[in-house]
């Protein structure tokens, strides 16, 4: 793997992995052609709708990025990590249904024959949010829902902060393996039953709505929004890849691949392994916040079924797919497996008629993609990323039977290192 | 001399000969109330009442509750009452009101139906009461005095008391006793016989009891300059402890003691409708954003005399300090309130020790739950080390092959005993299917198999929901099972639980069985301890394996049954319970059937625990469990009951 | 020679089965020691409670010139004072190269933050040719780990303890499963670390131990049953009971 190799120490990060390089240009000339052809720039070929879909899609791709840095790397199971992602998309919906709210409350008030005083106004925010479950207070977690800074600080701290403690709990614990995902399971669990309460103040299993309004840009049509949304995400996934192929191919990579080997190891060595875990957690959780934080103005709705575990397994499902150990792996099976599934149970795949039954892709769905998931787990345990190698492989066999043969190949590879 | 006179009653009743005579005198009766009977007042009905019940005529009690049902109807022409039966044609037969017989028809105009009202019937009712109680039939009897013990009242003393000594059913002759001693310390007139009925009241916990109690003790808020004298006053109430400021000034207010507030809305809108020339009392419109400035603007007026006057907080503070709030007994004897506080503090002390009781039934019951869903997977996790995420889906494979079972076999004590072999069979062979298809080649890839085996979770569980659809299906238990072992008032358990309790038990030893004292059992722990010596000596570690994961896997499919009896089959059902069977074997110590108990029944008591202290909401329930497990988890990292050494790997 | 690791009265029982028991045992800076003892003597309970990785019952562990106890202080802290451990199984890091190998042992910070924004320096590459010369892998440095030879993992394993620069080594079974050349090899790897520092060899094969040439402590169910050079110990009757007689 590419970013496995060491170059020189002089030349940049990005040219001593190419594989940095072609996956940034792969995502610029996707992005330039899903602009080019978007409803925004004109042409129309690409529904405002799709566009939506596919930069949801990227901000996938980013945690599943995350989640590749995780246990691709760093040999974490995390059964969990889509709770971050659902928090990032609470924090930023709480700001932009406060701020939308109180644009339409000012609205109806301005009407009034005497100005409204601010307790007037926010218990009108209050009741137009908390209506549906009985309320019209304020929480005290909405505290600093009017501020756009704050709330955008929240989508980094807050799943920071949980990742924090929980990993530091879990990690100080030495849970490992199998337990910690279990662990991570329980802790996203814990999270969505609290969130369906009514009185959790996050509007129990109504979640937050209408996050796709955009306070402040109401002249804007929705495909111009959805563009810029578009953007962001990748814009967002580019830094994020950036970000994760700089640290698993330095030496802290090499550290967090020992720790998934052989973590005893590592621990003698002189690593604090624990402190190590902690960081890979918390950077992780905030990455899927952040992406979390574009997904959600771009779907519309969170509500607590998002961070409900199986979330968090279908992003396991995509980075193993995808190939773990790879980034661009992680990328590919989330794209991949999330674009199909959205074909499947969107009801675009034909069903097939057997004669004596007729296959509904959206029933039958769920079953293909466990199957598969057994069957590449099975046969195909590096994932569509493996695909990758059988090119790569070929082309490194053909160098050997051309002009340098098995050794130079080696000492090419030697020389790479220093 | 009981049953002489009881034997005199029954014939009175039964006997059908002279119908004829005894026709004529009940209707004779009636006729001598006719206009009372027949357009009957709550005022007037007395004395109609007790000559019919005086007359102990046979046909009376039918009659009585016909005439409450309003089914006794009048003939205009002559004044005379019948029974009636609607026809086709607009024509009705007319019955004898005594024997029931035809004896003729009319025309709808002829016949007039008569309409007691509600009082009218209360008074009815409480004749009916005085037969029903001396019914010859014990059912009669007690449905009477179910009705007393449902609604008690001053009035039904005297009956009673009147119907006791005759009573002959040993059990229904206490109840009666009980009841009266209610009704005596509700109701009764000298004060002395009502302590002596609430005294022996405190030794008893039923809800009825209880609620006599409250009875006695209602109180009314009541607010006064000063506590006065000459009331049986419960206590005193402090604002901000007992009633808050709102409140304590609301009452104030409508006791008259104080001019009503000004809410925010009210003075909005006096505000709005003296606004004039973009000002109010003076304060520009511009400025009324400002609550301050508005108070200002309404204190103008009110000064003007345009609107009633601001109540400030000092005022507000004042008038409240200026009074005394109180609760005031409605009973006004000091020494029966008294009496009644401490049975009710008696009751309630024991009540509290039933709930408790109640509470470890209840915890108890859910720890078997929990260990039935946990056990197949402590043998899969715990003694295999593989992760079986469709351990959930085996539960719901176990429970829907019961419902199947039951669609084929209609009787459900059968299809119970047919359902619970053939459950643990299908999930075996399900689960040596996955054995040998799937976990068999990631042993040692414990990851893989947590994702390879959740691959199968969904899968399954999408089929389950193609074949059985979304809703869920139901698995009724036998007859037998139904209701509940009921100990007192407080504690019941129902027999579905105890059965369930029964079936946790028996697997436990049956595990403990089969692992500790069987061939495969020692063939199991051979392979789990040293998989190449065990080899060695001879046996397949292949096919231990895959004994052990059908195993798991049918006492999961068993489990499934059990659960899908007092829960509901959905095809989700399995990932209900998952997580919690994970935190079980987890909490209890990996690879340790005791454990697994211990994880059960710290998990069940966690829960119930946590349920008691905030019953409203079950899901935050889950959520502190969910978080206690977590911190749990920090303390004793291997579970309850942990394996210590080398033998502990690490 | 001063005293850089002491034991004493150190006991630890799991279930009941007294692993060590009342173990005493000191080793100066630079000393060779060799530790036989059958199997069950409790030589890897031993090391692990150097390491930190077992927490004695009773007894103090004692480190240093200033003699730190040990028993506080988490693997890692342990692995930072200077003790470096070579497992019985070659444990490198198979998925990496060789280099990667002895870069993560280079003596460096080993907080996260330091080494996310560690950069790779002149001095370190030196250090890792010169290890890699002195283990015998130079020109292996860009092989992945996994594909090395039995011994040239065993090697790695001490190139990696000597990257650590540790002040105390503890090395169990280096030999086990190692061509007489390898073996040979090895011996001089140990005799040249030990020159600067201590060296603790665990062994079971005799001729192995001879070839040390250094003092050998016999361990027998969980205490020191006799100290000395091997010819004193091999003269030892409890010693040939328990042991050597089998």
């Amino acid at each position: 793997m590419s970013l496995v190799q060491d170059s020189g120490p002089r030349r940049p990060f990005i040219l001593r992995h190419p594989s940095v390089l072609l996956f940034l240009g792969a995502l610029a000339a996707f992005t330039i052609v899903v602009t080019i052809l978007s409803e925004a720039a004109g042409l129309g070929l690409v529904s405002t709708s799709f566009v939506k879909t596919l930069g949801k899609t990227l901000c996938l791709c980013l945690v599943a990025v995350a989640m590749d840095v995780l246990w691709g790397y760093c040999g974490i199971l995390s059964l969990g990590h889509m709770a971050f992602f659902g928090i990032g998309g609470y924090a930023i919906g709480m700001w932009l249904m406060y701020a939308r709210t109180e644009a339409i409350v000012a609205d109806n008030l301005a009407a009034a024959p005497i100005p409204p005083t601010p307790q007037e106004i926010s218990d009108a925010i209050g009741s137009q949010i908390f209506g549906v479950v009985g309320s019209s207070e304020f929480p005290l977690i909405w505290s600093f829902a009017d501020s756009l800074f704050l709330q955008l600080l929240a989508v980094i701290v807050v799943p920071g902060l949980l990742a924090l403690v929980f990993g530091w709990l879990a990690f100080r614990g030495r849970v490992t393996g199998v337990y910690l995902s279990i662990l991570t399971q329980a802790m996203t669990l814990a999270l969505a039953l609290y969130l369906f309460q009514n009185d959790s103040g996050l509007r129990g299993n109504n979640g937050l709505s209408g996050l796709q309004n955009i306070p402040g840009w109401e002249d804007w049509p929705q495909s111009v929004v959805s563009l810029v949304f578009f953007w962001a995400s990748a814009l967002a996934l580019a830094l994020g890849y950036v970000l994760c192929a700089w640290i698993v191919s330095g030496k802290l990579g090499s550290v967090i691949r020992g720790i998934r080997d052989d973590e005893a190891r590592v621990r003698f060595l002189g690593y604090h392994v624990e402190s190590y875990k902690l960081f890979i957690f918390v950077l992780t959780a905030v990455i899927a916040g952040i992406a979390g934080a574009l997904y959600y103005p771009q779907a519309g709705i969170i509500n607590p079924a998002e961070i409900a575990p199986i979330a968090s397994i279908y992003l396991a499902v995509w980075v193993a797919i995808g190939g773990r150990g790879r980034l661009y792996g992680a990328v590919i099976g989330a794209a991949f497996v999330s674009l199909l599934s959205s074909w499947f149970t969107g009801g675009g795949a034909p069903p097939i008629n057997l004669g004596f039954y007729t296959i509904q892709w959206t029933d039958w769905w769920l079953v293909l993609l466990g199957l598969s998931f057994v069957l590449v787990t099975l046969f195909a345990p590096k994932g569509l990323g493996g695909l990758v190698d059988l090119w790569t492989e070929r082309r490194r066999t053909a160098d050997r039977v051309g002009d340098y043969g098995p050794d130079k190949g080696a000492w090419r590879r030697e020389e790479g290192e220093e | 001399m009981i049953r002489a006179f009881l034997l005199a009653l029954f014939l009175l009743v039964s006997a059908p000969i002279g119908a004829q005579a005894q026709q004529s005198d009940l209707q004779s009766i009636l006729q001598d109330y006719q206009e009372i009977v027949a357009s009957p007042s709550r005022r007037t009905v007395g004395p109609m009442l007790e000559a019919l019940a005086a007359s102990g005529l046979p046909g009376t009690l039918g009659f009585l509750e016909a005439f409450q049902n309003r089914d006794v109807w009048v003939r205009g022409a002559d004044g005379l009452f019948f029974y009636v039966i609607e026809r086709d044609d607009d024509q009705f037969t007319l019955l004898d009101i005594a024997t029931g017989e035809e004896v003729g028809t009319a025309d709808k105009s002829e016949i007039e139906q008569i309409r007691p009202n509600g009082g009218v019937r209360r008074e009815i009712g409480s004749a009916l009461v005085q037969f029903q109680l001396s019914d010859p039939d014990i059912e009669r009897r007690q449905a009477a005095v179910d009705a007393i013990a449902r609604d008690l009242s001053a009035d039904q003393i005297g009956p009673l008391s009147g119907a006791i000594d005759n009573e002959a059913d040993p059990d229904l002759k206490a109840r009666k006793e009980m009841l009266l001693g209610m009704l005596i310390a509700g109701f009764g007139d000298v004060p002395e016989e009502r302590i002596t009925a609430i005294e022996t009241l405190a030794d008893r916990s039923s809800v009825e009891a209880r609620a006599v109690l409250n009875q006695i003790l209602r109180s009314s808020s009541e607010v006064a300059a000063d506590l006065p004298e000459g009331e049986n006053i419960a206590g005193e109430r402090i604002v901000g402890v007992d009633l808050s400021r709102e409140e304590a000034y609301l009452e104030l207010v409508d006791a008259g003691l104080a001019p009503q507030r000004i809410s925010a809305d009210a003075l909005r809108a006096a505000l709005v409708e003296n606004l004039a020339d973009g000002a109010v009392g003076g304060v520009p419109v511009d400025e009324l954003g400002d609550p301050a400035r508005r108070v200002d603007a309404y204190q103008a007026l009110a000064e003007a005399g345009q609107v009633a006057p601001f109540v400030t907080e000092d005022e507000i503070t004042a008038a409240l300090a200026a009074h005394t709030f109180y609760d005031v007994y409605a009973e006004a004897d000091a020494s029966v309130t008294r009496a009644a506080e401490e049975a009710l503090a008696a009751i309630e002390t024991r009540v509290a020790m039933g709930q408790a009781v109640d509470l470890g039934l209840d915890a108890l019951s859910l720890a078997s739950i929990y260990f039935l869903a946990a056990i197949g997977l402590a043998v899969t996790f715990g003694v295999m080390g593989v992760i079986n995420m469709a351990h959930g889906e085996f539960i719901m494979m176990g429970a829907y092959t019961g419902y199947v079972v039951q669609l084929v076999i209609p009787d459900y004590t059968l299809s119970l005993v047919v359902a619970l072999p053939l459950a643990f069979a299908v999930t075996f062979a399900a689960g040596v299917a996955m054995e040998r298809l799937v976990i068999r080649w990631l042993y040692h890839r414990p990851l893989e198999t947590l994702l390879a085996t959740f691959g199968i979770s969904i899968a399954l569980q999408q089929l389950a929901k193609n074949i059985f659809g979304t809703q869920a299906r139901p698995l009724t238990s036998p007859g037998w099972l139904d209701g509940a072992r009921v100990v007192n008032d407080v504690v019941q358990i129902s027999y579905i639980r105890i059965a369930i309790f029964v079936l946790a038990l028996m697997f436990l030893v049956l595990i403990l069985f089969i692992l500790n004292r069987t061939r495969l059992g020692l063939e199991v722990r051979a392979v789990t301890q040293n998989p190449g010596m065990a080899a060695s000596m001879g046996i397949n570690p292949d096919r231990i394996n895959m004994l052990t994961f059908g195993l798991g896997s049918g006492v999961a499919g068993i489990a499934g049954v059990a659960i899908g009896l007092y829960a509901k089959v959905t095809s989700e059902m399995g990932s209900d319970y998952i997580v919690q069977s994970f935190m079980t074997v987890v909490v209890g110590g990996v690879g340790n059937v005791w454990g697994t108990l211990a994880g059960a029944a710290l998990i069940g008591s966690f829960q119930k625990g946590i349920e008691w202290l905030n019953p409203s909401n079950t899901l935050a329930a889950q959520t502190y469990m969910i978080i206690i497990i977590i911190i749990f988890i920090q303390f004793r990292p291997r579970g309850i009951i942990a394996l210590k050494g080398r033998a502990a790997g690490g | 020679m001063s005293t850089l690791l002491e034991l004493s009265g150190v006991s630890v029982s799991f279930d009941g089965f007294r692993a060590i028991n009342n173990l005493s045992f000191q080793i100066g800076e630079p000393e060779m020691r060799a530790i036989i003892g059958p199997n069950g003597a409790g030589k890897t309970t031993f090391m692990d409670i150097i390491t930190g990785k077992t927490r004695p019952d009773a007894g103090s562990v004692l480190w240093g010139e200033k003699s730190v106890s040990l028993l506080r202080k988490s693997e890692s802290a342990i692995a930072r004072e200077g003790i470096g451990r070579k497992f019985q199984k070659p444990t490198v890091f198979e998925a990496q190269t060789v280099r990667e190998n002895l870069a993560m042992a280079l003596k460096n910070p080993r907080g996260p933050f330091d080494v996310l924004m560690h950069r790779k320096t002149p001095e370190g590459a030196a250090r890792i040719e010169a290890l890699a010369e002195e283990i015998g892998l130079t020109g292996q440095l860009g092989r992945i780990a996994g594909e090395l030879s039995h011994g040239q993992k065993q090697w790695l394993e001490i190139g990696m303890l000597l990257a650590q620069a540790p002040r105390l080594l503890l090395v169990d079974e280096p030999a086990a499963g190692m061509t007489p050349a390898e073996r040979e090899h090895t011996t001089d790897l140990l005799k040249r670390a030990a020159e600067t520092r201590a060296v603790v060899v665990v062994e079971h094969d005799m001729e192995f131990v001879r070839r040390l040439e250094c003092k050998v402590t016999v361990l027998h169910e969980g205490s020191v049953l006799a100290e000395g050079s091997l010819d004193h110990v091999t003269k030892n009757k409890d010693v040939i009971d328990v042991y050597l007689g089998r």
